[in-house]
């Protein structure tokens, strides 16, 4: 590989090489971003909502996406999980001594590409080098900043007793593919879910603005960690129906021969939602009628006791579905 | 009259209440001709007499020497008294008070009561809720103590003027029978569909005797809940009951008529004939005898049986008038929930299952399993202690205050200490189940009322994932209390060493499924150096790696993939195939991809995931369908041989000492087709006895410790269990192998509270 096709450490060095860089990589991609040491933005007076999250994917290209389209849609559906439409974006940029300018040069029009459909403006960012093995070819951070409509209250603690959980789509994509394209498992039909969810969680909050409780995306820890989380803040008992829960047959089939439970395995374009009884199916049939959330399924629902959260099995047992706690590791004597 | 009147006030402590202890006292007092009165009280019964001084002292002598069969004294305090004395002996009402008084177990039914049972001219005849101080519910029956009518579910059904007389004389054999009770006043039985309508019938025993006679299956509601019963010689219904149940293979209980019918379906020496006829009645697990007329889907595969004789009148009715010779009597459960206690709940859960249900209305308190037992080296060792053992007390001899432990996440049980006992509850279950957790909670509650203690310590396993941990944290958590924290095995060797009152130091050999180290690593083929409050880990198995967690656990094939890929490393996908019926062949590759990136891989030392290697590699189970079932095929068929060659395992010295069962399964695989597969499953077992031995050898001669604990499930394999005792005895070193408690994880809160009280010891004796 030829001197100028891989990063090196002059690239960060703040000189000519940063300069050639931002010129040849960057600017074509992120046209919103200014000459200036910060963006300057003129807001409203609706509710502001900012978060921040880090980006470390190996393989930083995955079936299905890649870590800039990844860093994209992580934080603009933490932004729309709080209901907020999402608006501007930083990004920046930690790359390892050695890497491939094309790869680079493919993440980051992805990124511009999956912000281009999210419509979300990346407004400022950053780039730095580091030696070979400091680092693992290439993180990336995204800060988001949106805004909240007027009337939208999202709040775990209002889930109460009856309400329903709904979830978006199957379950467990990015979790799965991530590990078996990491390890090169040879598992086939495997695509991660990533996506971005703004438009359909803004659709769907308008029309039904009052009837949902909670939203959240089951990122890391996956499905039943979320859903821990609902539980600890209501401090109500989740009960879900194993029939119910969306799972692709190759996941399913992908996660026994793992033994992993693909309760915990994370999801990057799903969203979980906790609504009133009446509304569950309407919104189910809302949501379906959207691609992003065409599999939508009502999956549980939620009691008061006993507190956390539980599984219903196919031949009719509860089985008690624990929080991680660290890696899983096995309890079968 | 001989010398001048003196008074005298005994408290007698122990097994004294529902087992007749009142009415022998009372024939005591009257055949001395003394004077004064007895009560219950909440720590045992308060006795009063007055005589002269040789009257007194044949009395003292009597109470200790002619005790009831089921009573058990522990201690006898002796106080003067002054006063009057009363007319003649008397039988007072019980008085409320500290509950230091022990919670009788049940029993099974007596000759007596039987004889009666089975007696047309008796009021009782076909009665089957006949009992009497010598028999009948206790455990399962008590809400709260002293152990009275009133604090049992009995309290709903007033006597009738006949039962009240037997009740109040203290002549009768049913004086204070605490669940006296005949077909006027008492409890009776009835049938309903699966729909819970009721059947029109006279005779509901006959009725479900036919049924069960035309090939369906009963749910009868029994001592501790309900059992699912069919014609244990009806090989269809048999199918049908593990095709209704879910239930593919695991061996299902029988019972047998009587101890003659026992005799014709299995191989039994005395020892194995007085646990079937105990009080007590477990269910035996006996070498079967075949062919036999029982359904073969009873037991499938294995060389042995589970049986016990019947212990309730129920039980005997059916038997007898339906002339059944056995019938399966398995836990009323779906399967990983606990018993169905209640009628409403039996409808509800088994309605699936069952054609049929005897239902009754004498309510039960506790939930209790059968108890299963073995006699492995000459002694009975409990595989499942339940109904007729619990709740007796176990050994506490520390100065600790109360202190609760949760035990493990399968078979689980918890253990409350009270002064200078420990007290293990009934068999739980696993924890993977709600209604399993809600009973461990409600029994917790049970016990803390009965024992009216207050824990003040909490101690649970060191694996987070267990949900008695996650019980424990959020008790902790909530009362602010202290939580200690054990390592598994370590437990199982504590659990062995309070029992016997074994004081460290000494070694534990811990051979067992699974359980986490304090390195993150799987352990469970272990050798310990134990003191008090800290361990050594000195040896162990040579450390392979599970491929998928959980699932390796289940599936067998995987961790003979993950043996041969220790030896063979990328030569192994062709032998596995050899080894491997074709099904598996695509996923081979996968694993072995798992093994060798290490992809949810965790390494273990398990000697249960060793067993199922090797029946994996004889071909006797690929995937096991209930928990033990690979190594009692492989136990089942090493039965069948008479000798086997003995492989030797080499010790590899690193840290620590490491047996090396790579070697094993290589030499098996090598001789695969030289000798016959029931000679390489007993050489599999002798050589890994042999193995054992030589590693404790070589550690004990390190140590200079001459004591070794033998602990953890794989000890309930009788095969390698009896050659590695026998091999230890000769090198003169003394083994301790429990007999009060299983050797398996319903052991490990006992060990838990043991090993607690050792740290707390410990910590003091730093402190002084
Ligand atoms: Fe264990
Ligand atoms: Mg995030
Ligand atoms: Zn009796
Ligand atoms: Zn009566």
């Amino acid at each position: 590989m030829g001197i100028d096709e891989i990063i090196l450490l002059e690239h960060g060095s703040g000189g000519k090489a940063s300069q050639r860089l931002l010129e040849e990589v960057f600017w074509p991609h992120f046209r919103e971003v200014p000459m200036l040491d910060a963006a300057m933005l003129t807001l409203s007076r609706e509710r502001l909502a900012f978060t921040t999250d880090s980006f470390v994917v190996d393989p930083i290209f995955f079936p299905g996406g890649d870590i800039g389209s990844l860093a994209v849609h992580g934080t603009v559906n933490d932004l729309a999980m709080v209901g907020a439409r999402p608006l501007y974006l930083s990004a920046a940029f930690i790359l390892e001594e050695g890497l491939p300018l094309a790869d680079l040069k493919q993440v980051v029009a992805s990124m511009a590409r999956a912000a281009l459909k999210a419509g979300v403006k990346i407004i400022c960012g950053d780039t730095k080098v580091v030696p070979r093995g400091k680092g693992d070819k290439i993180f990336i951070n995204t800060s988001g900043l949106g805004l909240i409509p007027e009337g939208i209250k999202l709040l775990p603690e209002n889930i109460s007793p009856g309400d329903r959980i709904l979830v978006s789509g199957p379950i467990a994509d990015h979790g799965l593919t991530i590990l078996a394209s990491r390890e090169n498992l040879g598992l086939e039909g495997l695509e991660s879910d990533s996506q971005a969810l703004n438009h359909v969680v803004f659709e769907l909050l308008s029309q039904f603005p009052a009837e949902i409780k909670a939203l959240r995306d089951p990122t890391r820890g996956g499905l039943a960690s979320v859903l821990h989380e609902f539980c600890e803040a209501a401090q109500v008992g989740i009960f879900l129906e194993e029939e119910a829960i969306p799972i692709r047959p190759q996941v399913k089939a992908g996660s026994e021969i793992l033994g992993l439970d693909p309760l915990y395995l994370a999801c990057e374009g799903r969203f979980v939602l906790a609504c009133e009884p009446g509304a569950a199916e309407e919104i189910k049939a809302f949501l379906q009628g959207f691609p992003e959330t065409r599999e939508t399924a009502v999956i549980g629902e939620v009691l008061s006791e006993p507190k956390g959260l539980y599984l219903k099995t196919i031949y009719g047992g509860t089985r008690p579905v624990p929080p991680l706690s660290g890696e899983p590791l096995p309890r079968i004597c | 009259m001989a010398g001048h009147t003196q008074g005298l006030s005994i408290i007698v402590k122990g097994v004294v209440q529902g087992v007749g202890f009142r009415p022998f006292v009372y024939r005591l007092a009257k055949s001395l001709n003394i004077a004064g009165h007895i009560r219950n009280t909440g720590e045992g019964v308060l006795i009063k007499v007055w005589g002269n001084k040789s009257q007194l002292e044949a009395f003292l002598k009597g109470l200790q020497e002619e005790t009831p069969p089921l009573a058990r004294l522990e201690e006898i305090i002796t106080r003067p008294l002054n006063g009057t004395p009363p007319e003649g002996f008397n039988v007072l009402e019980s008085e409320a008070g500290h509950k230091q008084a022990k919670i009788p177990a049940d029993v099974a039914t007596c000759e007596a009561c039987l004889a009666e049972l089975f007696d047309p001219q008796d009021r009782r005849y076909r009665y089957p809720f006949i009992n009497c101080t010598d028999c009948g519910p206790r455990f399962s029956v008590i809400f709260d103590l002293p152990y009275d009518r009133e604090k049992t579910t009995m309290r709903v059904f007033p006597m009738c003027p006949e039962c009240l007389a037997e009740y109040q004389n203290p002549e009768d054999r049913r004086f204070h029978a605490e669940p006296n009770a005949c077909p006027k006043c008492g409890p009776n039985i009835w049938l309903v569909d699966k729909n819970g309508q009721k059947i029109d019938t006279e005779d509901p025993l006959s009725y479900a005797i036919e049924t069960l006679r035309q090939g369906k299956i009963l749910a009868l509601r029994g001592l501790g809940g309900f059992l699912l019963a069919c014609d244990a010689t009806n090989e269809k219904v048999v199918k049908l009951l593990r095709q209704r149940k879910r239930r593919p293979q695991k061996p299902f209980a029988i019972m047998v008529r009587d101890l003659k019918g026992a005799e014709r379906l299995a191989f039994l020496n005395e020892e194995e004939k007085e646990i079937l006829t105990s009080p007590k009645r477990p269910i035996l697990l006996a070498r079967k005898k075949t062919p036999s007329s029982l359904a073969e889907e009873i037991a499938p595969g294995l060389a042995f049986i589970g049986l016990m004789l019947p212990y309730t009148p129920l039980h005997h009715l059916l038997l007898r008038e339906g002339n059944f010779l056995a019938l399966v009597m398995t836990s009323g459960n779906l399967s990983g929930e606990p018993l169905c206690v209640t009628n409403e709940k039996a409808l509800q859960r088994l309605s699936d299952i069952a054609d049929l249900f005897l239902c009754h209305n004498r309510e039960i308190v506790q939930g209790i399993d059968d108890s299963v037992v073995r006699v492995i080296e000459g002694k009975p060792r409990l595989i499942r202690r339940a109904r007729g053992y619990v709740p007796e007390p176990l050994p506490f001899p520390y100065e600790t205050e109360a202190i609760l432990a949760f035990g493990a996440h399968l078979k689980n049980t918890f253990t409350i200490t009270r002064g200078k006992e420990a007290f293990v509850s009934q068999h739980i279950g696993d924890l993977e189940d709600l209604e399993t957790l809600n009973f461990f909670k409600k029994t917790l509650k049970h016990f803390k009322n009965l024992l009216e203690v207050k824990p003040q310590v909490l101690v649970c396993d060191l694996h987070p994932g267990y949900l008695s941990t996650q019980l424990a944290a959020e008790e902790a958590q909530k009362k602010g209390l202290p939580l200690v924290k054990v390592q598994h095995h370590v437990a199982h060797a504590a659990a062995v060493a309070g029992e016997f009152g074994l004081k460290p130091p000494f070694l534990a050999l811990i051979l067992d499924g699974l359980g986490l180290g304090d390195d993150g690593n799987l352990w469970g083929g272990e050798i310990f150096k134990i003191e008090k409050g800290r361990y050594e880990r000195l040896g162990h198995l040579l450390p392979v790696k599970q491929p998928g967690g959980d699932a390796a656990s289940r599936e067998t094939w995987r961790m003979l993939l993950a043996y041969l890929y220790e030896i063979f490393g990328d030569e192994t996908s062709k032998i596995a195939e050899k080894l491997l019926p074709q099904a598996y062949h695509e996923k081979v590759p996968l694993v072995l991809k798992m093994l060798e990136r290490g992809v949810n891989s965790p390494k273990t030392t398990s000697t249960g995931r060793l067993f199922d290697t090797c029946a994996a590699l004889l071909g006797l189970c690929f995937e096991q369908s209930y928990e033990g079932e690979a190594p009692m095929f492989l136990e089942s068929l090493a039965e069948k041989a008479q000798k086997g060659p003995i492989f030797s395992l080499p010790i590899l010295q690193e840290k620590r000492f490491m047996l090396d069962a790579r070697t094993l399964i290589k030499d098996l695989l090598k001789n695969l087709d030289k000798y016959p597969r029931e000679e390489l499953a007993l050489a599999f077992h002798l050589s890994l006895a042999r193995g054992f031995k030589d590693i404790l050898l070589l550690l004990s001669q390190k140590t200079k410790l001459k004591n070794i604990v033998l602990a953890g499930g794989v000890f309930q394999n009788k095969i390698l269990t009896e050659a590695l005792v026998e091999s230890l005895n000769k090198e003169e070193l003394k083994v301790y192998l429990p007999e009060k408690l299983p050797v398996n994880d319903g052991a490990i809160s006992y060990g838990q509270v043991v090993w607690a009280a050792w740290v707390y010891e410990r910590d003091m004796a730093k402190q002084s």
